[in-house]
């Protein structure tokens, strides 16, 4: 084990984001919050998903979510991709540090990130509207599990990609609209059968209903199933994530 | 005692390149060896096979006894590898990355004093809390050799590292790892500049098309080409106006009142060129003769390899090689 390698790799990799925290934090609170001003301006008082909670508190969760969502995805997948395109992933592929301390720093990273960014929008939205915790253990669960599996995504996407703009065509064409489409703005019981069954195979929405529950206690579907969605997912996406990096595919010729 | 760095048949494909095709090699502890040839000729796969970046598709590499592959995390806190391109992470100034490199490597705050003698040598401590991008080429080149020392290795790859650099910063670069070498680090070093080679290193292996073309002492690998040739060189007060027909097989090079000609030992006679010079109609004003060096001994096998193995490059490369100074 090379522990000092790991903390040190987690360590620039948080420090490689908090740098430029106009872009990767605040950036992304601010829009999270103009959706809600947006979505809860035009929509509250007019739409109730579940009873007794407004629009706007129903939101906020799930543009949390959003925000983990597409930041732990953002922060290895752009990390890894500039490290290859500048060619500076020579230098921790030349140290001691092993493919399973390279994915744990990768994935806390992102973790961190996501979470960093999803509080931010939490901490700024309550101001608008009071939000109950149902279970706290079940928001950091969703909310650890969540980002993990999308630091994994990044990492998966990231590595496969070579230019810049095989990146930005995964993150829009199947982060972004996995995302959005998950129950951000809505519950799927309100969408017609057909595609309430297409959004049960979006993992994504999996980890908003599962987040929502653990502040209203209230869900679509049960949160032990999104649970165990999640760490489905989890496990085959770190797997085939510690397969890439221990063949050294894309990164050892 | 095992050797610093030990190649085993080793072979390298890439899809339908053969980059290295079975190279054997040694290079024992301490010494300060050059691995010379021409651009493609496996040099730098071989290095990366060494650093851990490219994987061999047979055969073994070892560093200090450990391998390259099994026991990679061993074989990598022995070796330092200066790569050959600029790559610099944008986000982080120079402390910052070599601490970071360096804790890679499980090393923390009892490194620090290491690192700032680091700075130091590298004449690189004004610009410690400097970011990366605000350095000139030259700074950036010292920082990835401050990067490849952060853990104290003893085995120093250097991937070119004089390429596209002044003069100025060259000799300091040779000063520095003329030091590490009399510390005790067993230096590698792969360069394009053959006068440079033969100014530091004491073994020389030449590679080419992924073999291993020769492998000796620098001095004997010299005496392979003196034992058989030198060089004259005739300087005349008036430009000749043609070339004697008994020496046109000899000439090197033509320019001017300056005639560069190839000597056979053994069978010309410096003597016997002056006079020949002088029936056509030529004023010496000057003779030079010129043991061969590392050039010729890197241009002479070059030309033997490709009278044996059909080129695909058009006439006249070899002699565009021969009047460069870099290979």
């Amino acid at each position: 084990m090379n522990p000092r390698g790991l903390a040190t790799l987690f360590y620039k990799e948080v420090l490689r984001f908090y740098k430029v925290w106009l872009q990767t934090l605040l950036a992304p609170i601010v829009t999270a919050l103009l959706y809600l001003l947006v979505f809860s301006h035009v929509l509250e008082g007019h739409v109730q998903v579940y009873p007794g909670i407004g629009y706007t508190a129903f939101l906020i969760p799930g543009l949390m979510m959003m925000s983990v969502i597409q930041n732990s995805f953002a922060n290895s997948s752009s990390s890894l991709i500039q490290s290859k395109v500048s060619g500076n992933i020579i230098f921790v592929l030349l140290s001691p540090v092993s493919y399973l301390e390279f994915y744990a720093a990768f994935v806390a990273a992102a973790i961190v990130r996501g979470v960093a960014v999803g509080l931010g929008v939490g901490l700024v939205a309550v101001f608008f509207v009071g939000l109950p915790v149902h279970s706290v253990a079940l928001l950091l669960l969703f909310v650890l599990l969540s980002s993990a599996v999308l630091g994994s995504l990044g990492i998966v996407a990231g590595i496969w990609a070579e230019k810049f703009d095989q990146l930005a065509g995964f993150q829009n064409f199947v982060v972004l609209p996995l995302s959005f489409l998950s129950g951000v703005f809505y519950s799927i019981h309100s969408l017609p059968p057909f595609w309430q069954g297409v959004s049960r195979f979006n993992p994504f929405f999996y980890m908003i209903d599962g987040f929502r529950y653990g502040f209203f206690g209230v869900s679509d579907v049960a949160p032990a199933l999104s649970l165990a969605v999640l760490l489905l997912a989890l496990a085959v996406l770190a797997g085939l994530t510690l397969l890439m990096l221990k063949s050294g595919y894309k990164l050892r010729q | 005692m095992s050797a610093a760095i030990a190649v085993q048949a080793v072979h390298k494909h890439y899809r339908t390149v053969h980059a290295l095709k079975g190279l054997d090699l040694s290079i024992e502890r301490g010494e300060f060896f050059g691995l010379l040839g021409p651009n493609g000729a496996g040099k730098s796969t071989l290095i990366n096979i060494v650093a851990g970046l490219t994987r061999p598709s047979a055969g073994s590499v070892k560093v200090l006894g450990h391998d390259v592959v099994g026991d990679y995390r061993r074989a990598r806190a022995h070796v330092g590898v200066v790569p050959q391109e600029l790559v610099f992470d944008p986000f982080f100034n120079v402390r910052e990355l070599l601490r970071i490199q360096a804790g890679y490597f499980g090393l923390g705050k009892e490194n620090e004093p290491w690192l700032d003698e680091l700075l130091e040598a590298l004449q690189l401590t004004p610009q410690a809390h400097t970011n990366m991008r605000a350095l000139s080429g030259g700074m950036k080149r010292r920082v990835l050799i401050a990067q490849a020392l952060v853990h104290k290795p003893e085995v120093v790859v250097l991937d070119e590292p004089t390429a596209g650099v002044d003069v100025e910063l060259r000799q300091l670069l040779w000063v520095f790892i003329k030091r590490l070498h009399r510390e005790g680090h067993t230096i590698v070093l792969t360069t394009h500049y053959l006068e440079e080679a033969e100014a530091l290193c004491n073994r020389i292996a030449i590679i080419n098309h992924g073999e291993l073309m020769a492998l000796d002492g620098k001095d004997a690998l010299l005496r392979r080409v003196s034992g058989a040739r030198s060089k004259l060189i005739v300087t005349m007060t008036e430009p000749l106006m043609a070339i004697p027909a008994p020496l046109a097989g000899k000439i090197l090079a033509h320019e001017g009142l300056r005639l560069e000609l190839q000597i056979e030992k053994g069978s010309d006679s410096i003597m016997g060129i002056l006079d020949c010079l002088r029936e056509a109609g030529a004023q010496v004003a000057d003779i030079k003769t010129e043991e061969p060096d590392l050039e010729d001994v890197f241009v002479e096998l070059m030309r033997r390899q490709k009278s044996l193995t059909p080129s695909p490059l058009p006439r006249g490369e070899g002699e565009s090689e021969r009047r460069d100074r870099s290979a």
